[in-house]
């Protein structure tokens, strides 16, 4: 009997209105023109907030999708864990800290992923994104469509074909 | 002279930066909560068109957009005449509004504040955060994230979406809620409604058992400023502004928003970006003011739904019926407030002309107007002209977090000066001055346009701007490095 399909959670998370810092909403939104992926449940947000916790604890494979400020280009695929430090400070947390808080209060654990999309140019009041930005982006569509595909047609896939060479800083941490 | 630099402020947004400076006996000189950022919103929304702008302003931080998007909507109502929204419009706008209180008031309250007031201000900082509160209480942390996810559905269901929502056009809305989305928000009113009753209560029950101890804690008594309904009932969404003395008198009352110019003016000083407002007839020196819950429960006579009314009571029976000026009672208001904002949802959800067809209205053009509405951390005035092609010429827009500026100095320089001795940072001196700082809720963001996640640096500086103690709080050695080596000298 064919394993159920997994129930997958992507989070794109910045502010289109700061140029790159808009990359996670962007590819997160180009994720729904796919049919493939219509079971792929796709949230775009500002940035974490608590309230996410929930959302994240109903999932079995999520991914965070945010801009990157440095670190690998097009964009690095890294595992998310849930982060010892929950001491945050603002309205805003970190994917280490929701998966935390997941785990922490509704006790659920599920796979998780940060795909760090690399940006350029930050500068405030600017609603689209950069030349190298938008490649970058195109590129991380491309990528995230093949790799949902598998994980929605092929549940036991666990296998991950992503780059994963060096740790990134994202434009939210 | 000796300067103690708290940097940045931590569970607050946006980066900020407290200075006390000593004398040569140790005692407290001055306090300063300094904002370091720029905000350059105002000429960046220059030369847009005026319907852009309740959703351009929603860029200004990813805190309160609600707040902006509906200040910005009700300005503009009053470009193209619009100002008397049709019923569906209204109430559409004030569902939104109420989910904006019902998350923000929520998620301060329970992950941000509730650690000091659940552990004390001296516990360990090791378990005095959420970690702790879903350790030692997991019903009340598992209620912030569901009650701060129940305000974000109601908002995503007015206003459209969850970023950039477009709910609120000039003159009106551009959709209604259905029937589907008003019996699926309807199926988790009721326990809402049950934890926010709660809420109060916790809030109620810490304030009054601690009351000898919060009493003076960083307060002062204070001018208080908000808007009110025409019959002096509380209002979070339109009224007329009043404002009080800290015994009660009125300043002045049922104040037209389109005149607030006449009676509320900013000054600007030289070590801040951010303005210093205050009433006009009484000058910057006296005239400063505090707004936000402990302010808005001051100024009104009366809260209009039953539950929160009755809890409004017994928090001005605390004071026997006179302003409350104590600080940290921010948190009791802001929980009073939280269960009149699940009131009027009830209230709402079950109204009608949710369903309406009749969204919008225009009238005559004007070229100049201003928009005020109490957002969750205070008074908020956006004000702009615009020219005949449509074009915004001018923008001024004065935020929660600055009208409370001259009060959060004053709250950092009153716990100084009851905490402060020596020359030695403890770590219950630095987190009395964040919660005097937190009770304001502020929105630095927004105030200053600046992200981001606020670290701890303490430094105590001599006379002569040597570090004689320095202590961190979520920083490496090679920031706490970094940071001495920016730090300008004492003077």
């Amino acid at each position: 009997m064919a394993a159920p399909a997994p129930h997958i959670l992507v989070i794109g998370y910045g502010n289109p209105g700061r140029g790159d810092d808009g990359l996670g909403p962007y590819v997160t939104g180009a994720l729904v023109r796919w049919p493939e992926l219509a079971a792929v449940r796709c949230e775009i947000d500002y940035q974490l907030a608590v309230e996410h916790a929930a959302m994240v604890a109903e999932a079995d494979i999520v991914v965070f999708v945010d801009a990157a400020t440095e670190g690998p280009a097009p964009f690095a695929l890294l595992p998310a864990t849930p982060e010892s430090d929950r001491t945050f400070s603002s309205h805003s947390v970190s994917p280490g800290q929701l998966l935390g808080l997941a785990c922490d209060l509704f006790h659920a654990r599920p796979q998780a992923w940060l795909l760090a999309v690399r940006g350029q140019d930050f500068a405030p009041f600017t609603e689209v994104l950069s030349p190298v930005a938008q490649a970058h982006a195109d590129a991380a569509i491309e990528f995230l469509r093949s790799w949902l595909t598998q994980r929605v047609t092929e549940p036991a896939a666990d296998a991950v074909s992503a780059p994963r060479e060096m740790p990134c800083k994202t434009a939210s941490t | 002279m000796k300067r103690v630099v708290i940097e940045p402020v931590t569970r607050v947004e946006g980066h900020g930066k407290v200075t006390i400076l000593l004398d040569a006996q140790g005692c407290v000189q001055q306090a300063r909560l300094h904002i370091v950022e720029f905000r350059g919103f105002e000429r960046f929304v220059q030369g847009r068109p005026f319907w852009e702008v309740p959703v351009l302003v929603q860029r200004l931080c990813g805190i309160c957009p609600v707040s902006h998007h509906l200040a910005a909507a009700k300005a503009m109502d009053r470009i193209v005449g619009g100002e008397k929204l049709t019923p569906t419009a209204e109430k559409i706008r004030r569902l939104m509004h109420y989910g904006q209180f019902f998350q923000s008031h929520a998620l301060h309250f329970f992950h941000l504040c509730s650690p000091d007031l659940l552990f004390g201000f001296d516990a360990d900082p090791a378990t005095r955060n959420v970690v702790g509160v879903a350790g030692r209480y997991p019903d009340l942390a598992v209620q912030g994230v569901m009650m701060r996810k129940y305000g974000q559905e109601i908002i995503l269901r007015t206003a459209g979406k969850k970023i950039h929502g477009t709910g609120a056009i000039p003159g009106g809305v551009n959709k209604n809620l259905s029937l589907t989305e008003r019996d699926e928000l309807l199926k988790d009113l009721e326990k809402n409604l049950v934890w926010s009753r709660k809420a109060v209560h916790i809030a109620k029950e810490y304030t009054v058992a601690h009351l000898e101890e919060l009493t003076p804690f960083g307060s002062f008594d204070s001018n208080h400023l908000s808007i009110v309904r025409a019959d002096g009932a509380l209002e979070l969404y339109d009224g007329n502004l009043r404002a009080i003395t800290p015994g009660g008198d009125k300043i002045f009352d049922q104040v037209d928003c389109q005149n607030y110019f006449g009676y509320l003016r900013e000054e600007v000083r030289s070590w801040s970006y951010m303005k210093f407002p205050f009433i006009k007839a009484l000058g910057p020196a006296d005239g400063w003011y505090r707004v936000g819950p402990l302010a808005r429960l001051n100024t009104c006579d009366f809260i209009d739904t039953p539950e929160a009314e009755a809890a409004r009571r017994e928090f001005t029976a605390v004071t026997k019926g006179r302003p409350n000026n104590i600080t940290m009672a921010y948190h009791w208001a802001r929980m009073i407030e939280l269960l009149h904002a699940i009131e009027k949802i009830a209230e709402l959800l079950h109204d009608p002309d949710l369903q309406g067809t009749d969204l919008t209205v225009s009238g005559e053009r004007r070229g100049e107007t201003v928009g005020i509405i109490e957002a969750p951390r205070g008074t908020l005035i956006h004000h702009y002209r615009v020219d005949a092609q449509d074009q915004v010429t001018m923008a001024n827009l004065i935020v929660s977090t600055t009208h409370n500026n001259e009060p959060m100095n004053r709250a950092v320089q009153r716990v100084a000066e009851q905490f402060l001795s020596g020359n030695e940072i403890t770590e219950g001196l630095l987190n009395r001055v964040e919660v005097a700082i937190r009770a304001y809720d502020p929105c630095l963001s927004c105030a200053t346009h600046a992200l981001g996640r606020m670290p701890l640096v303490v430094e105590l500086r001599d006379a002569a701007g040597h570090l004689i103690d320095q202590r961190g709080r979520g920083v490496s050695a090679a920031a706490l490095a970094a940071a001495d080596a920016l730090r300008p000298a004492a003077p």
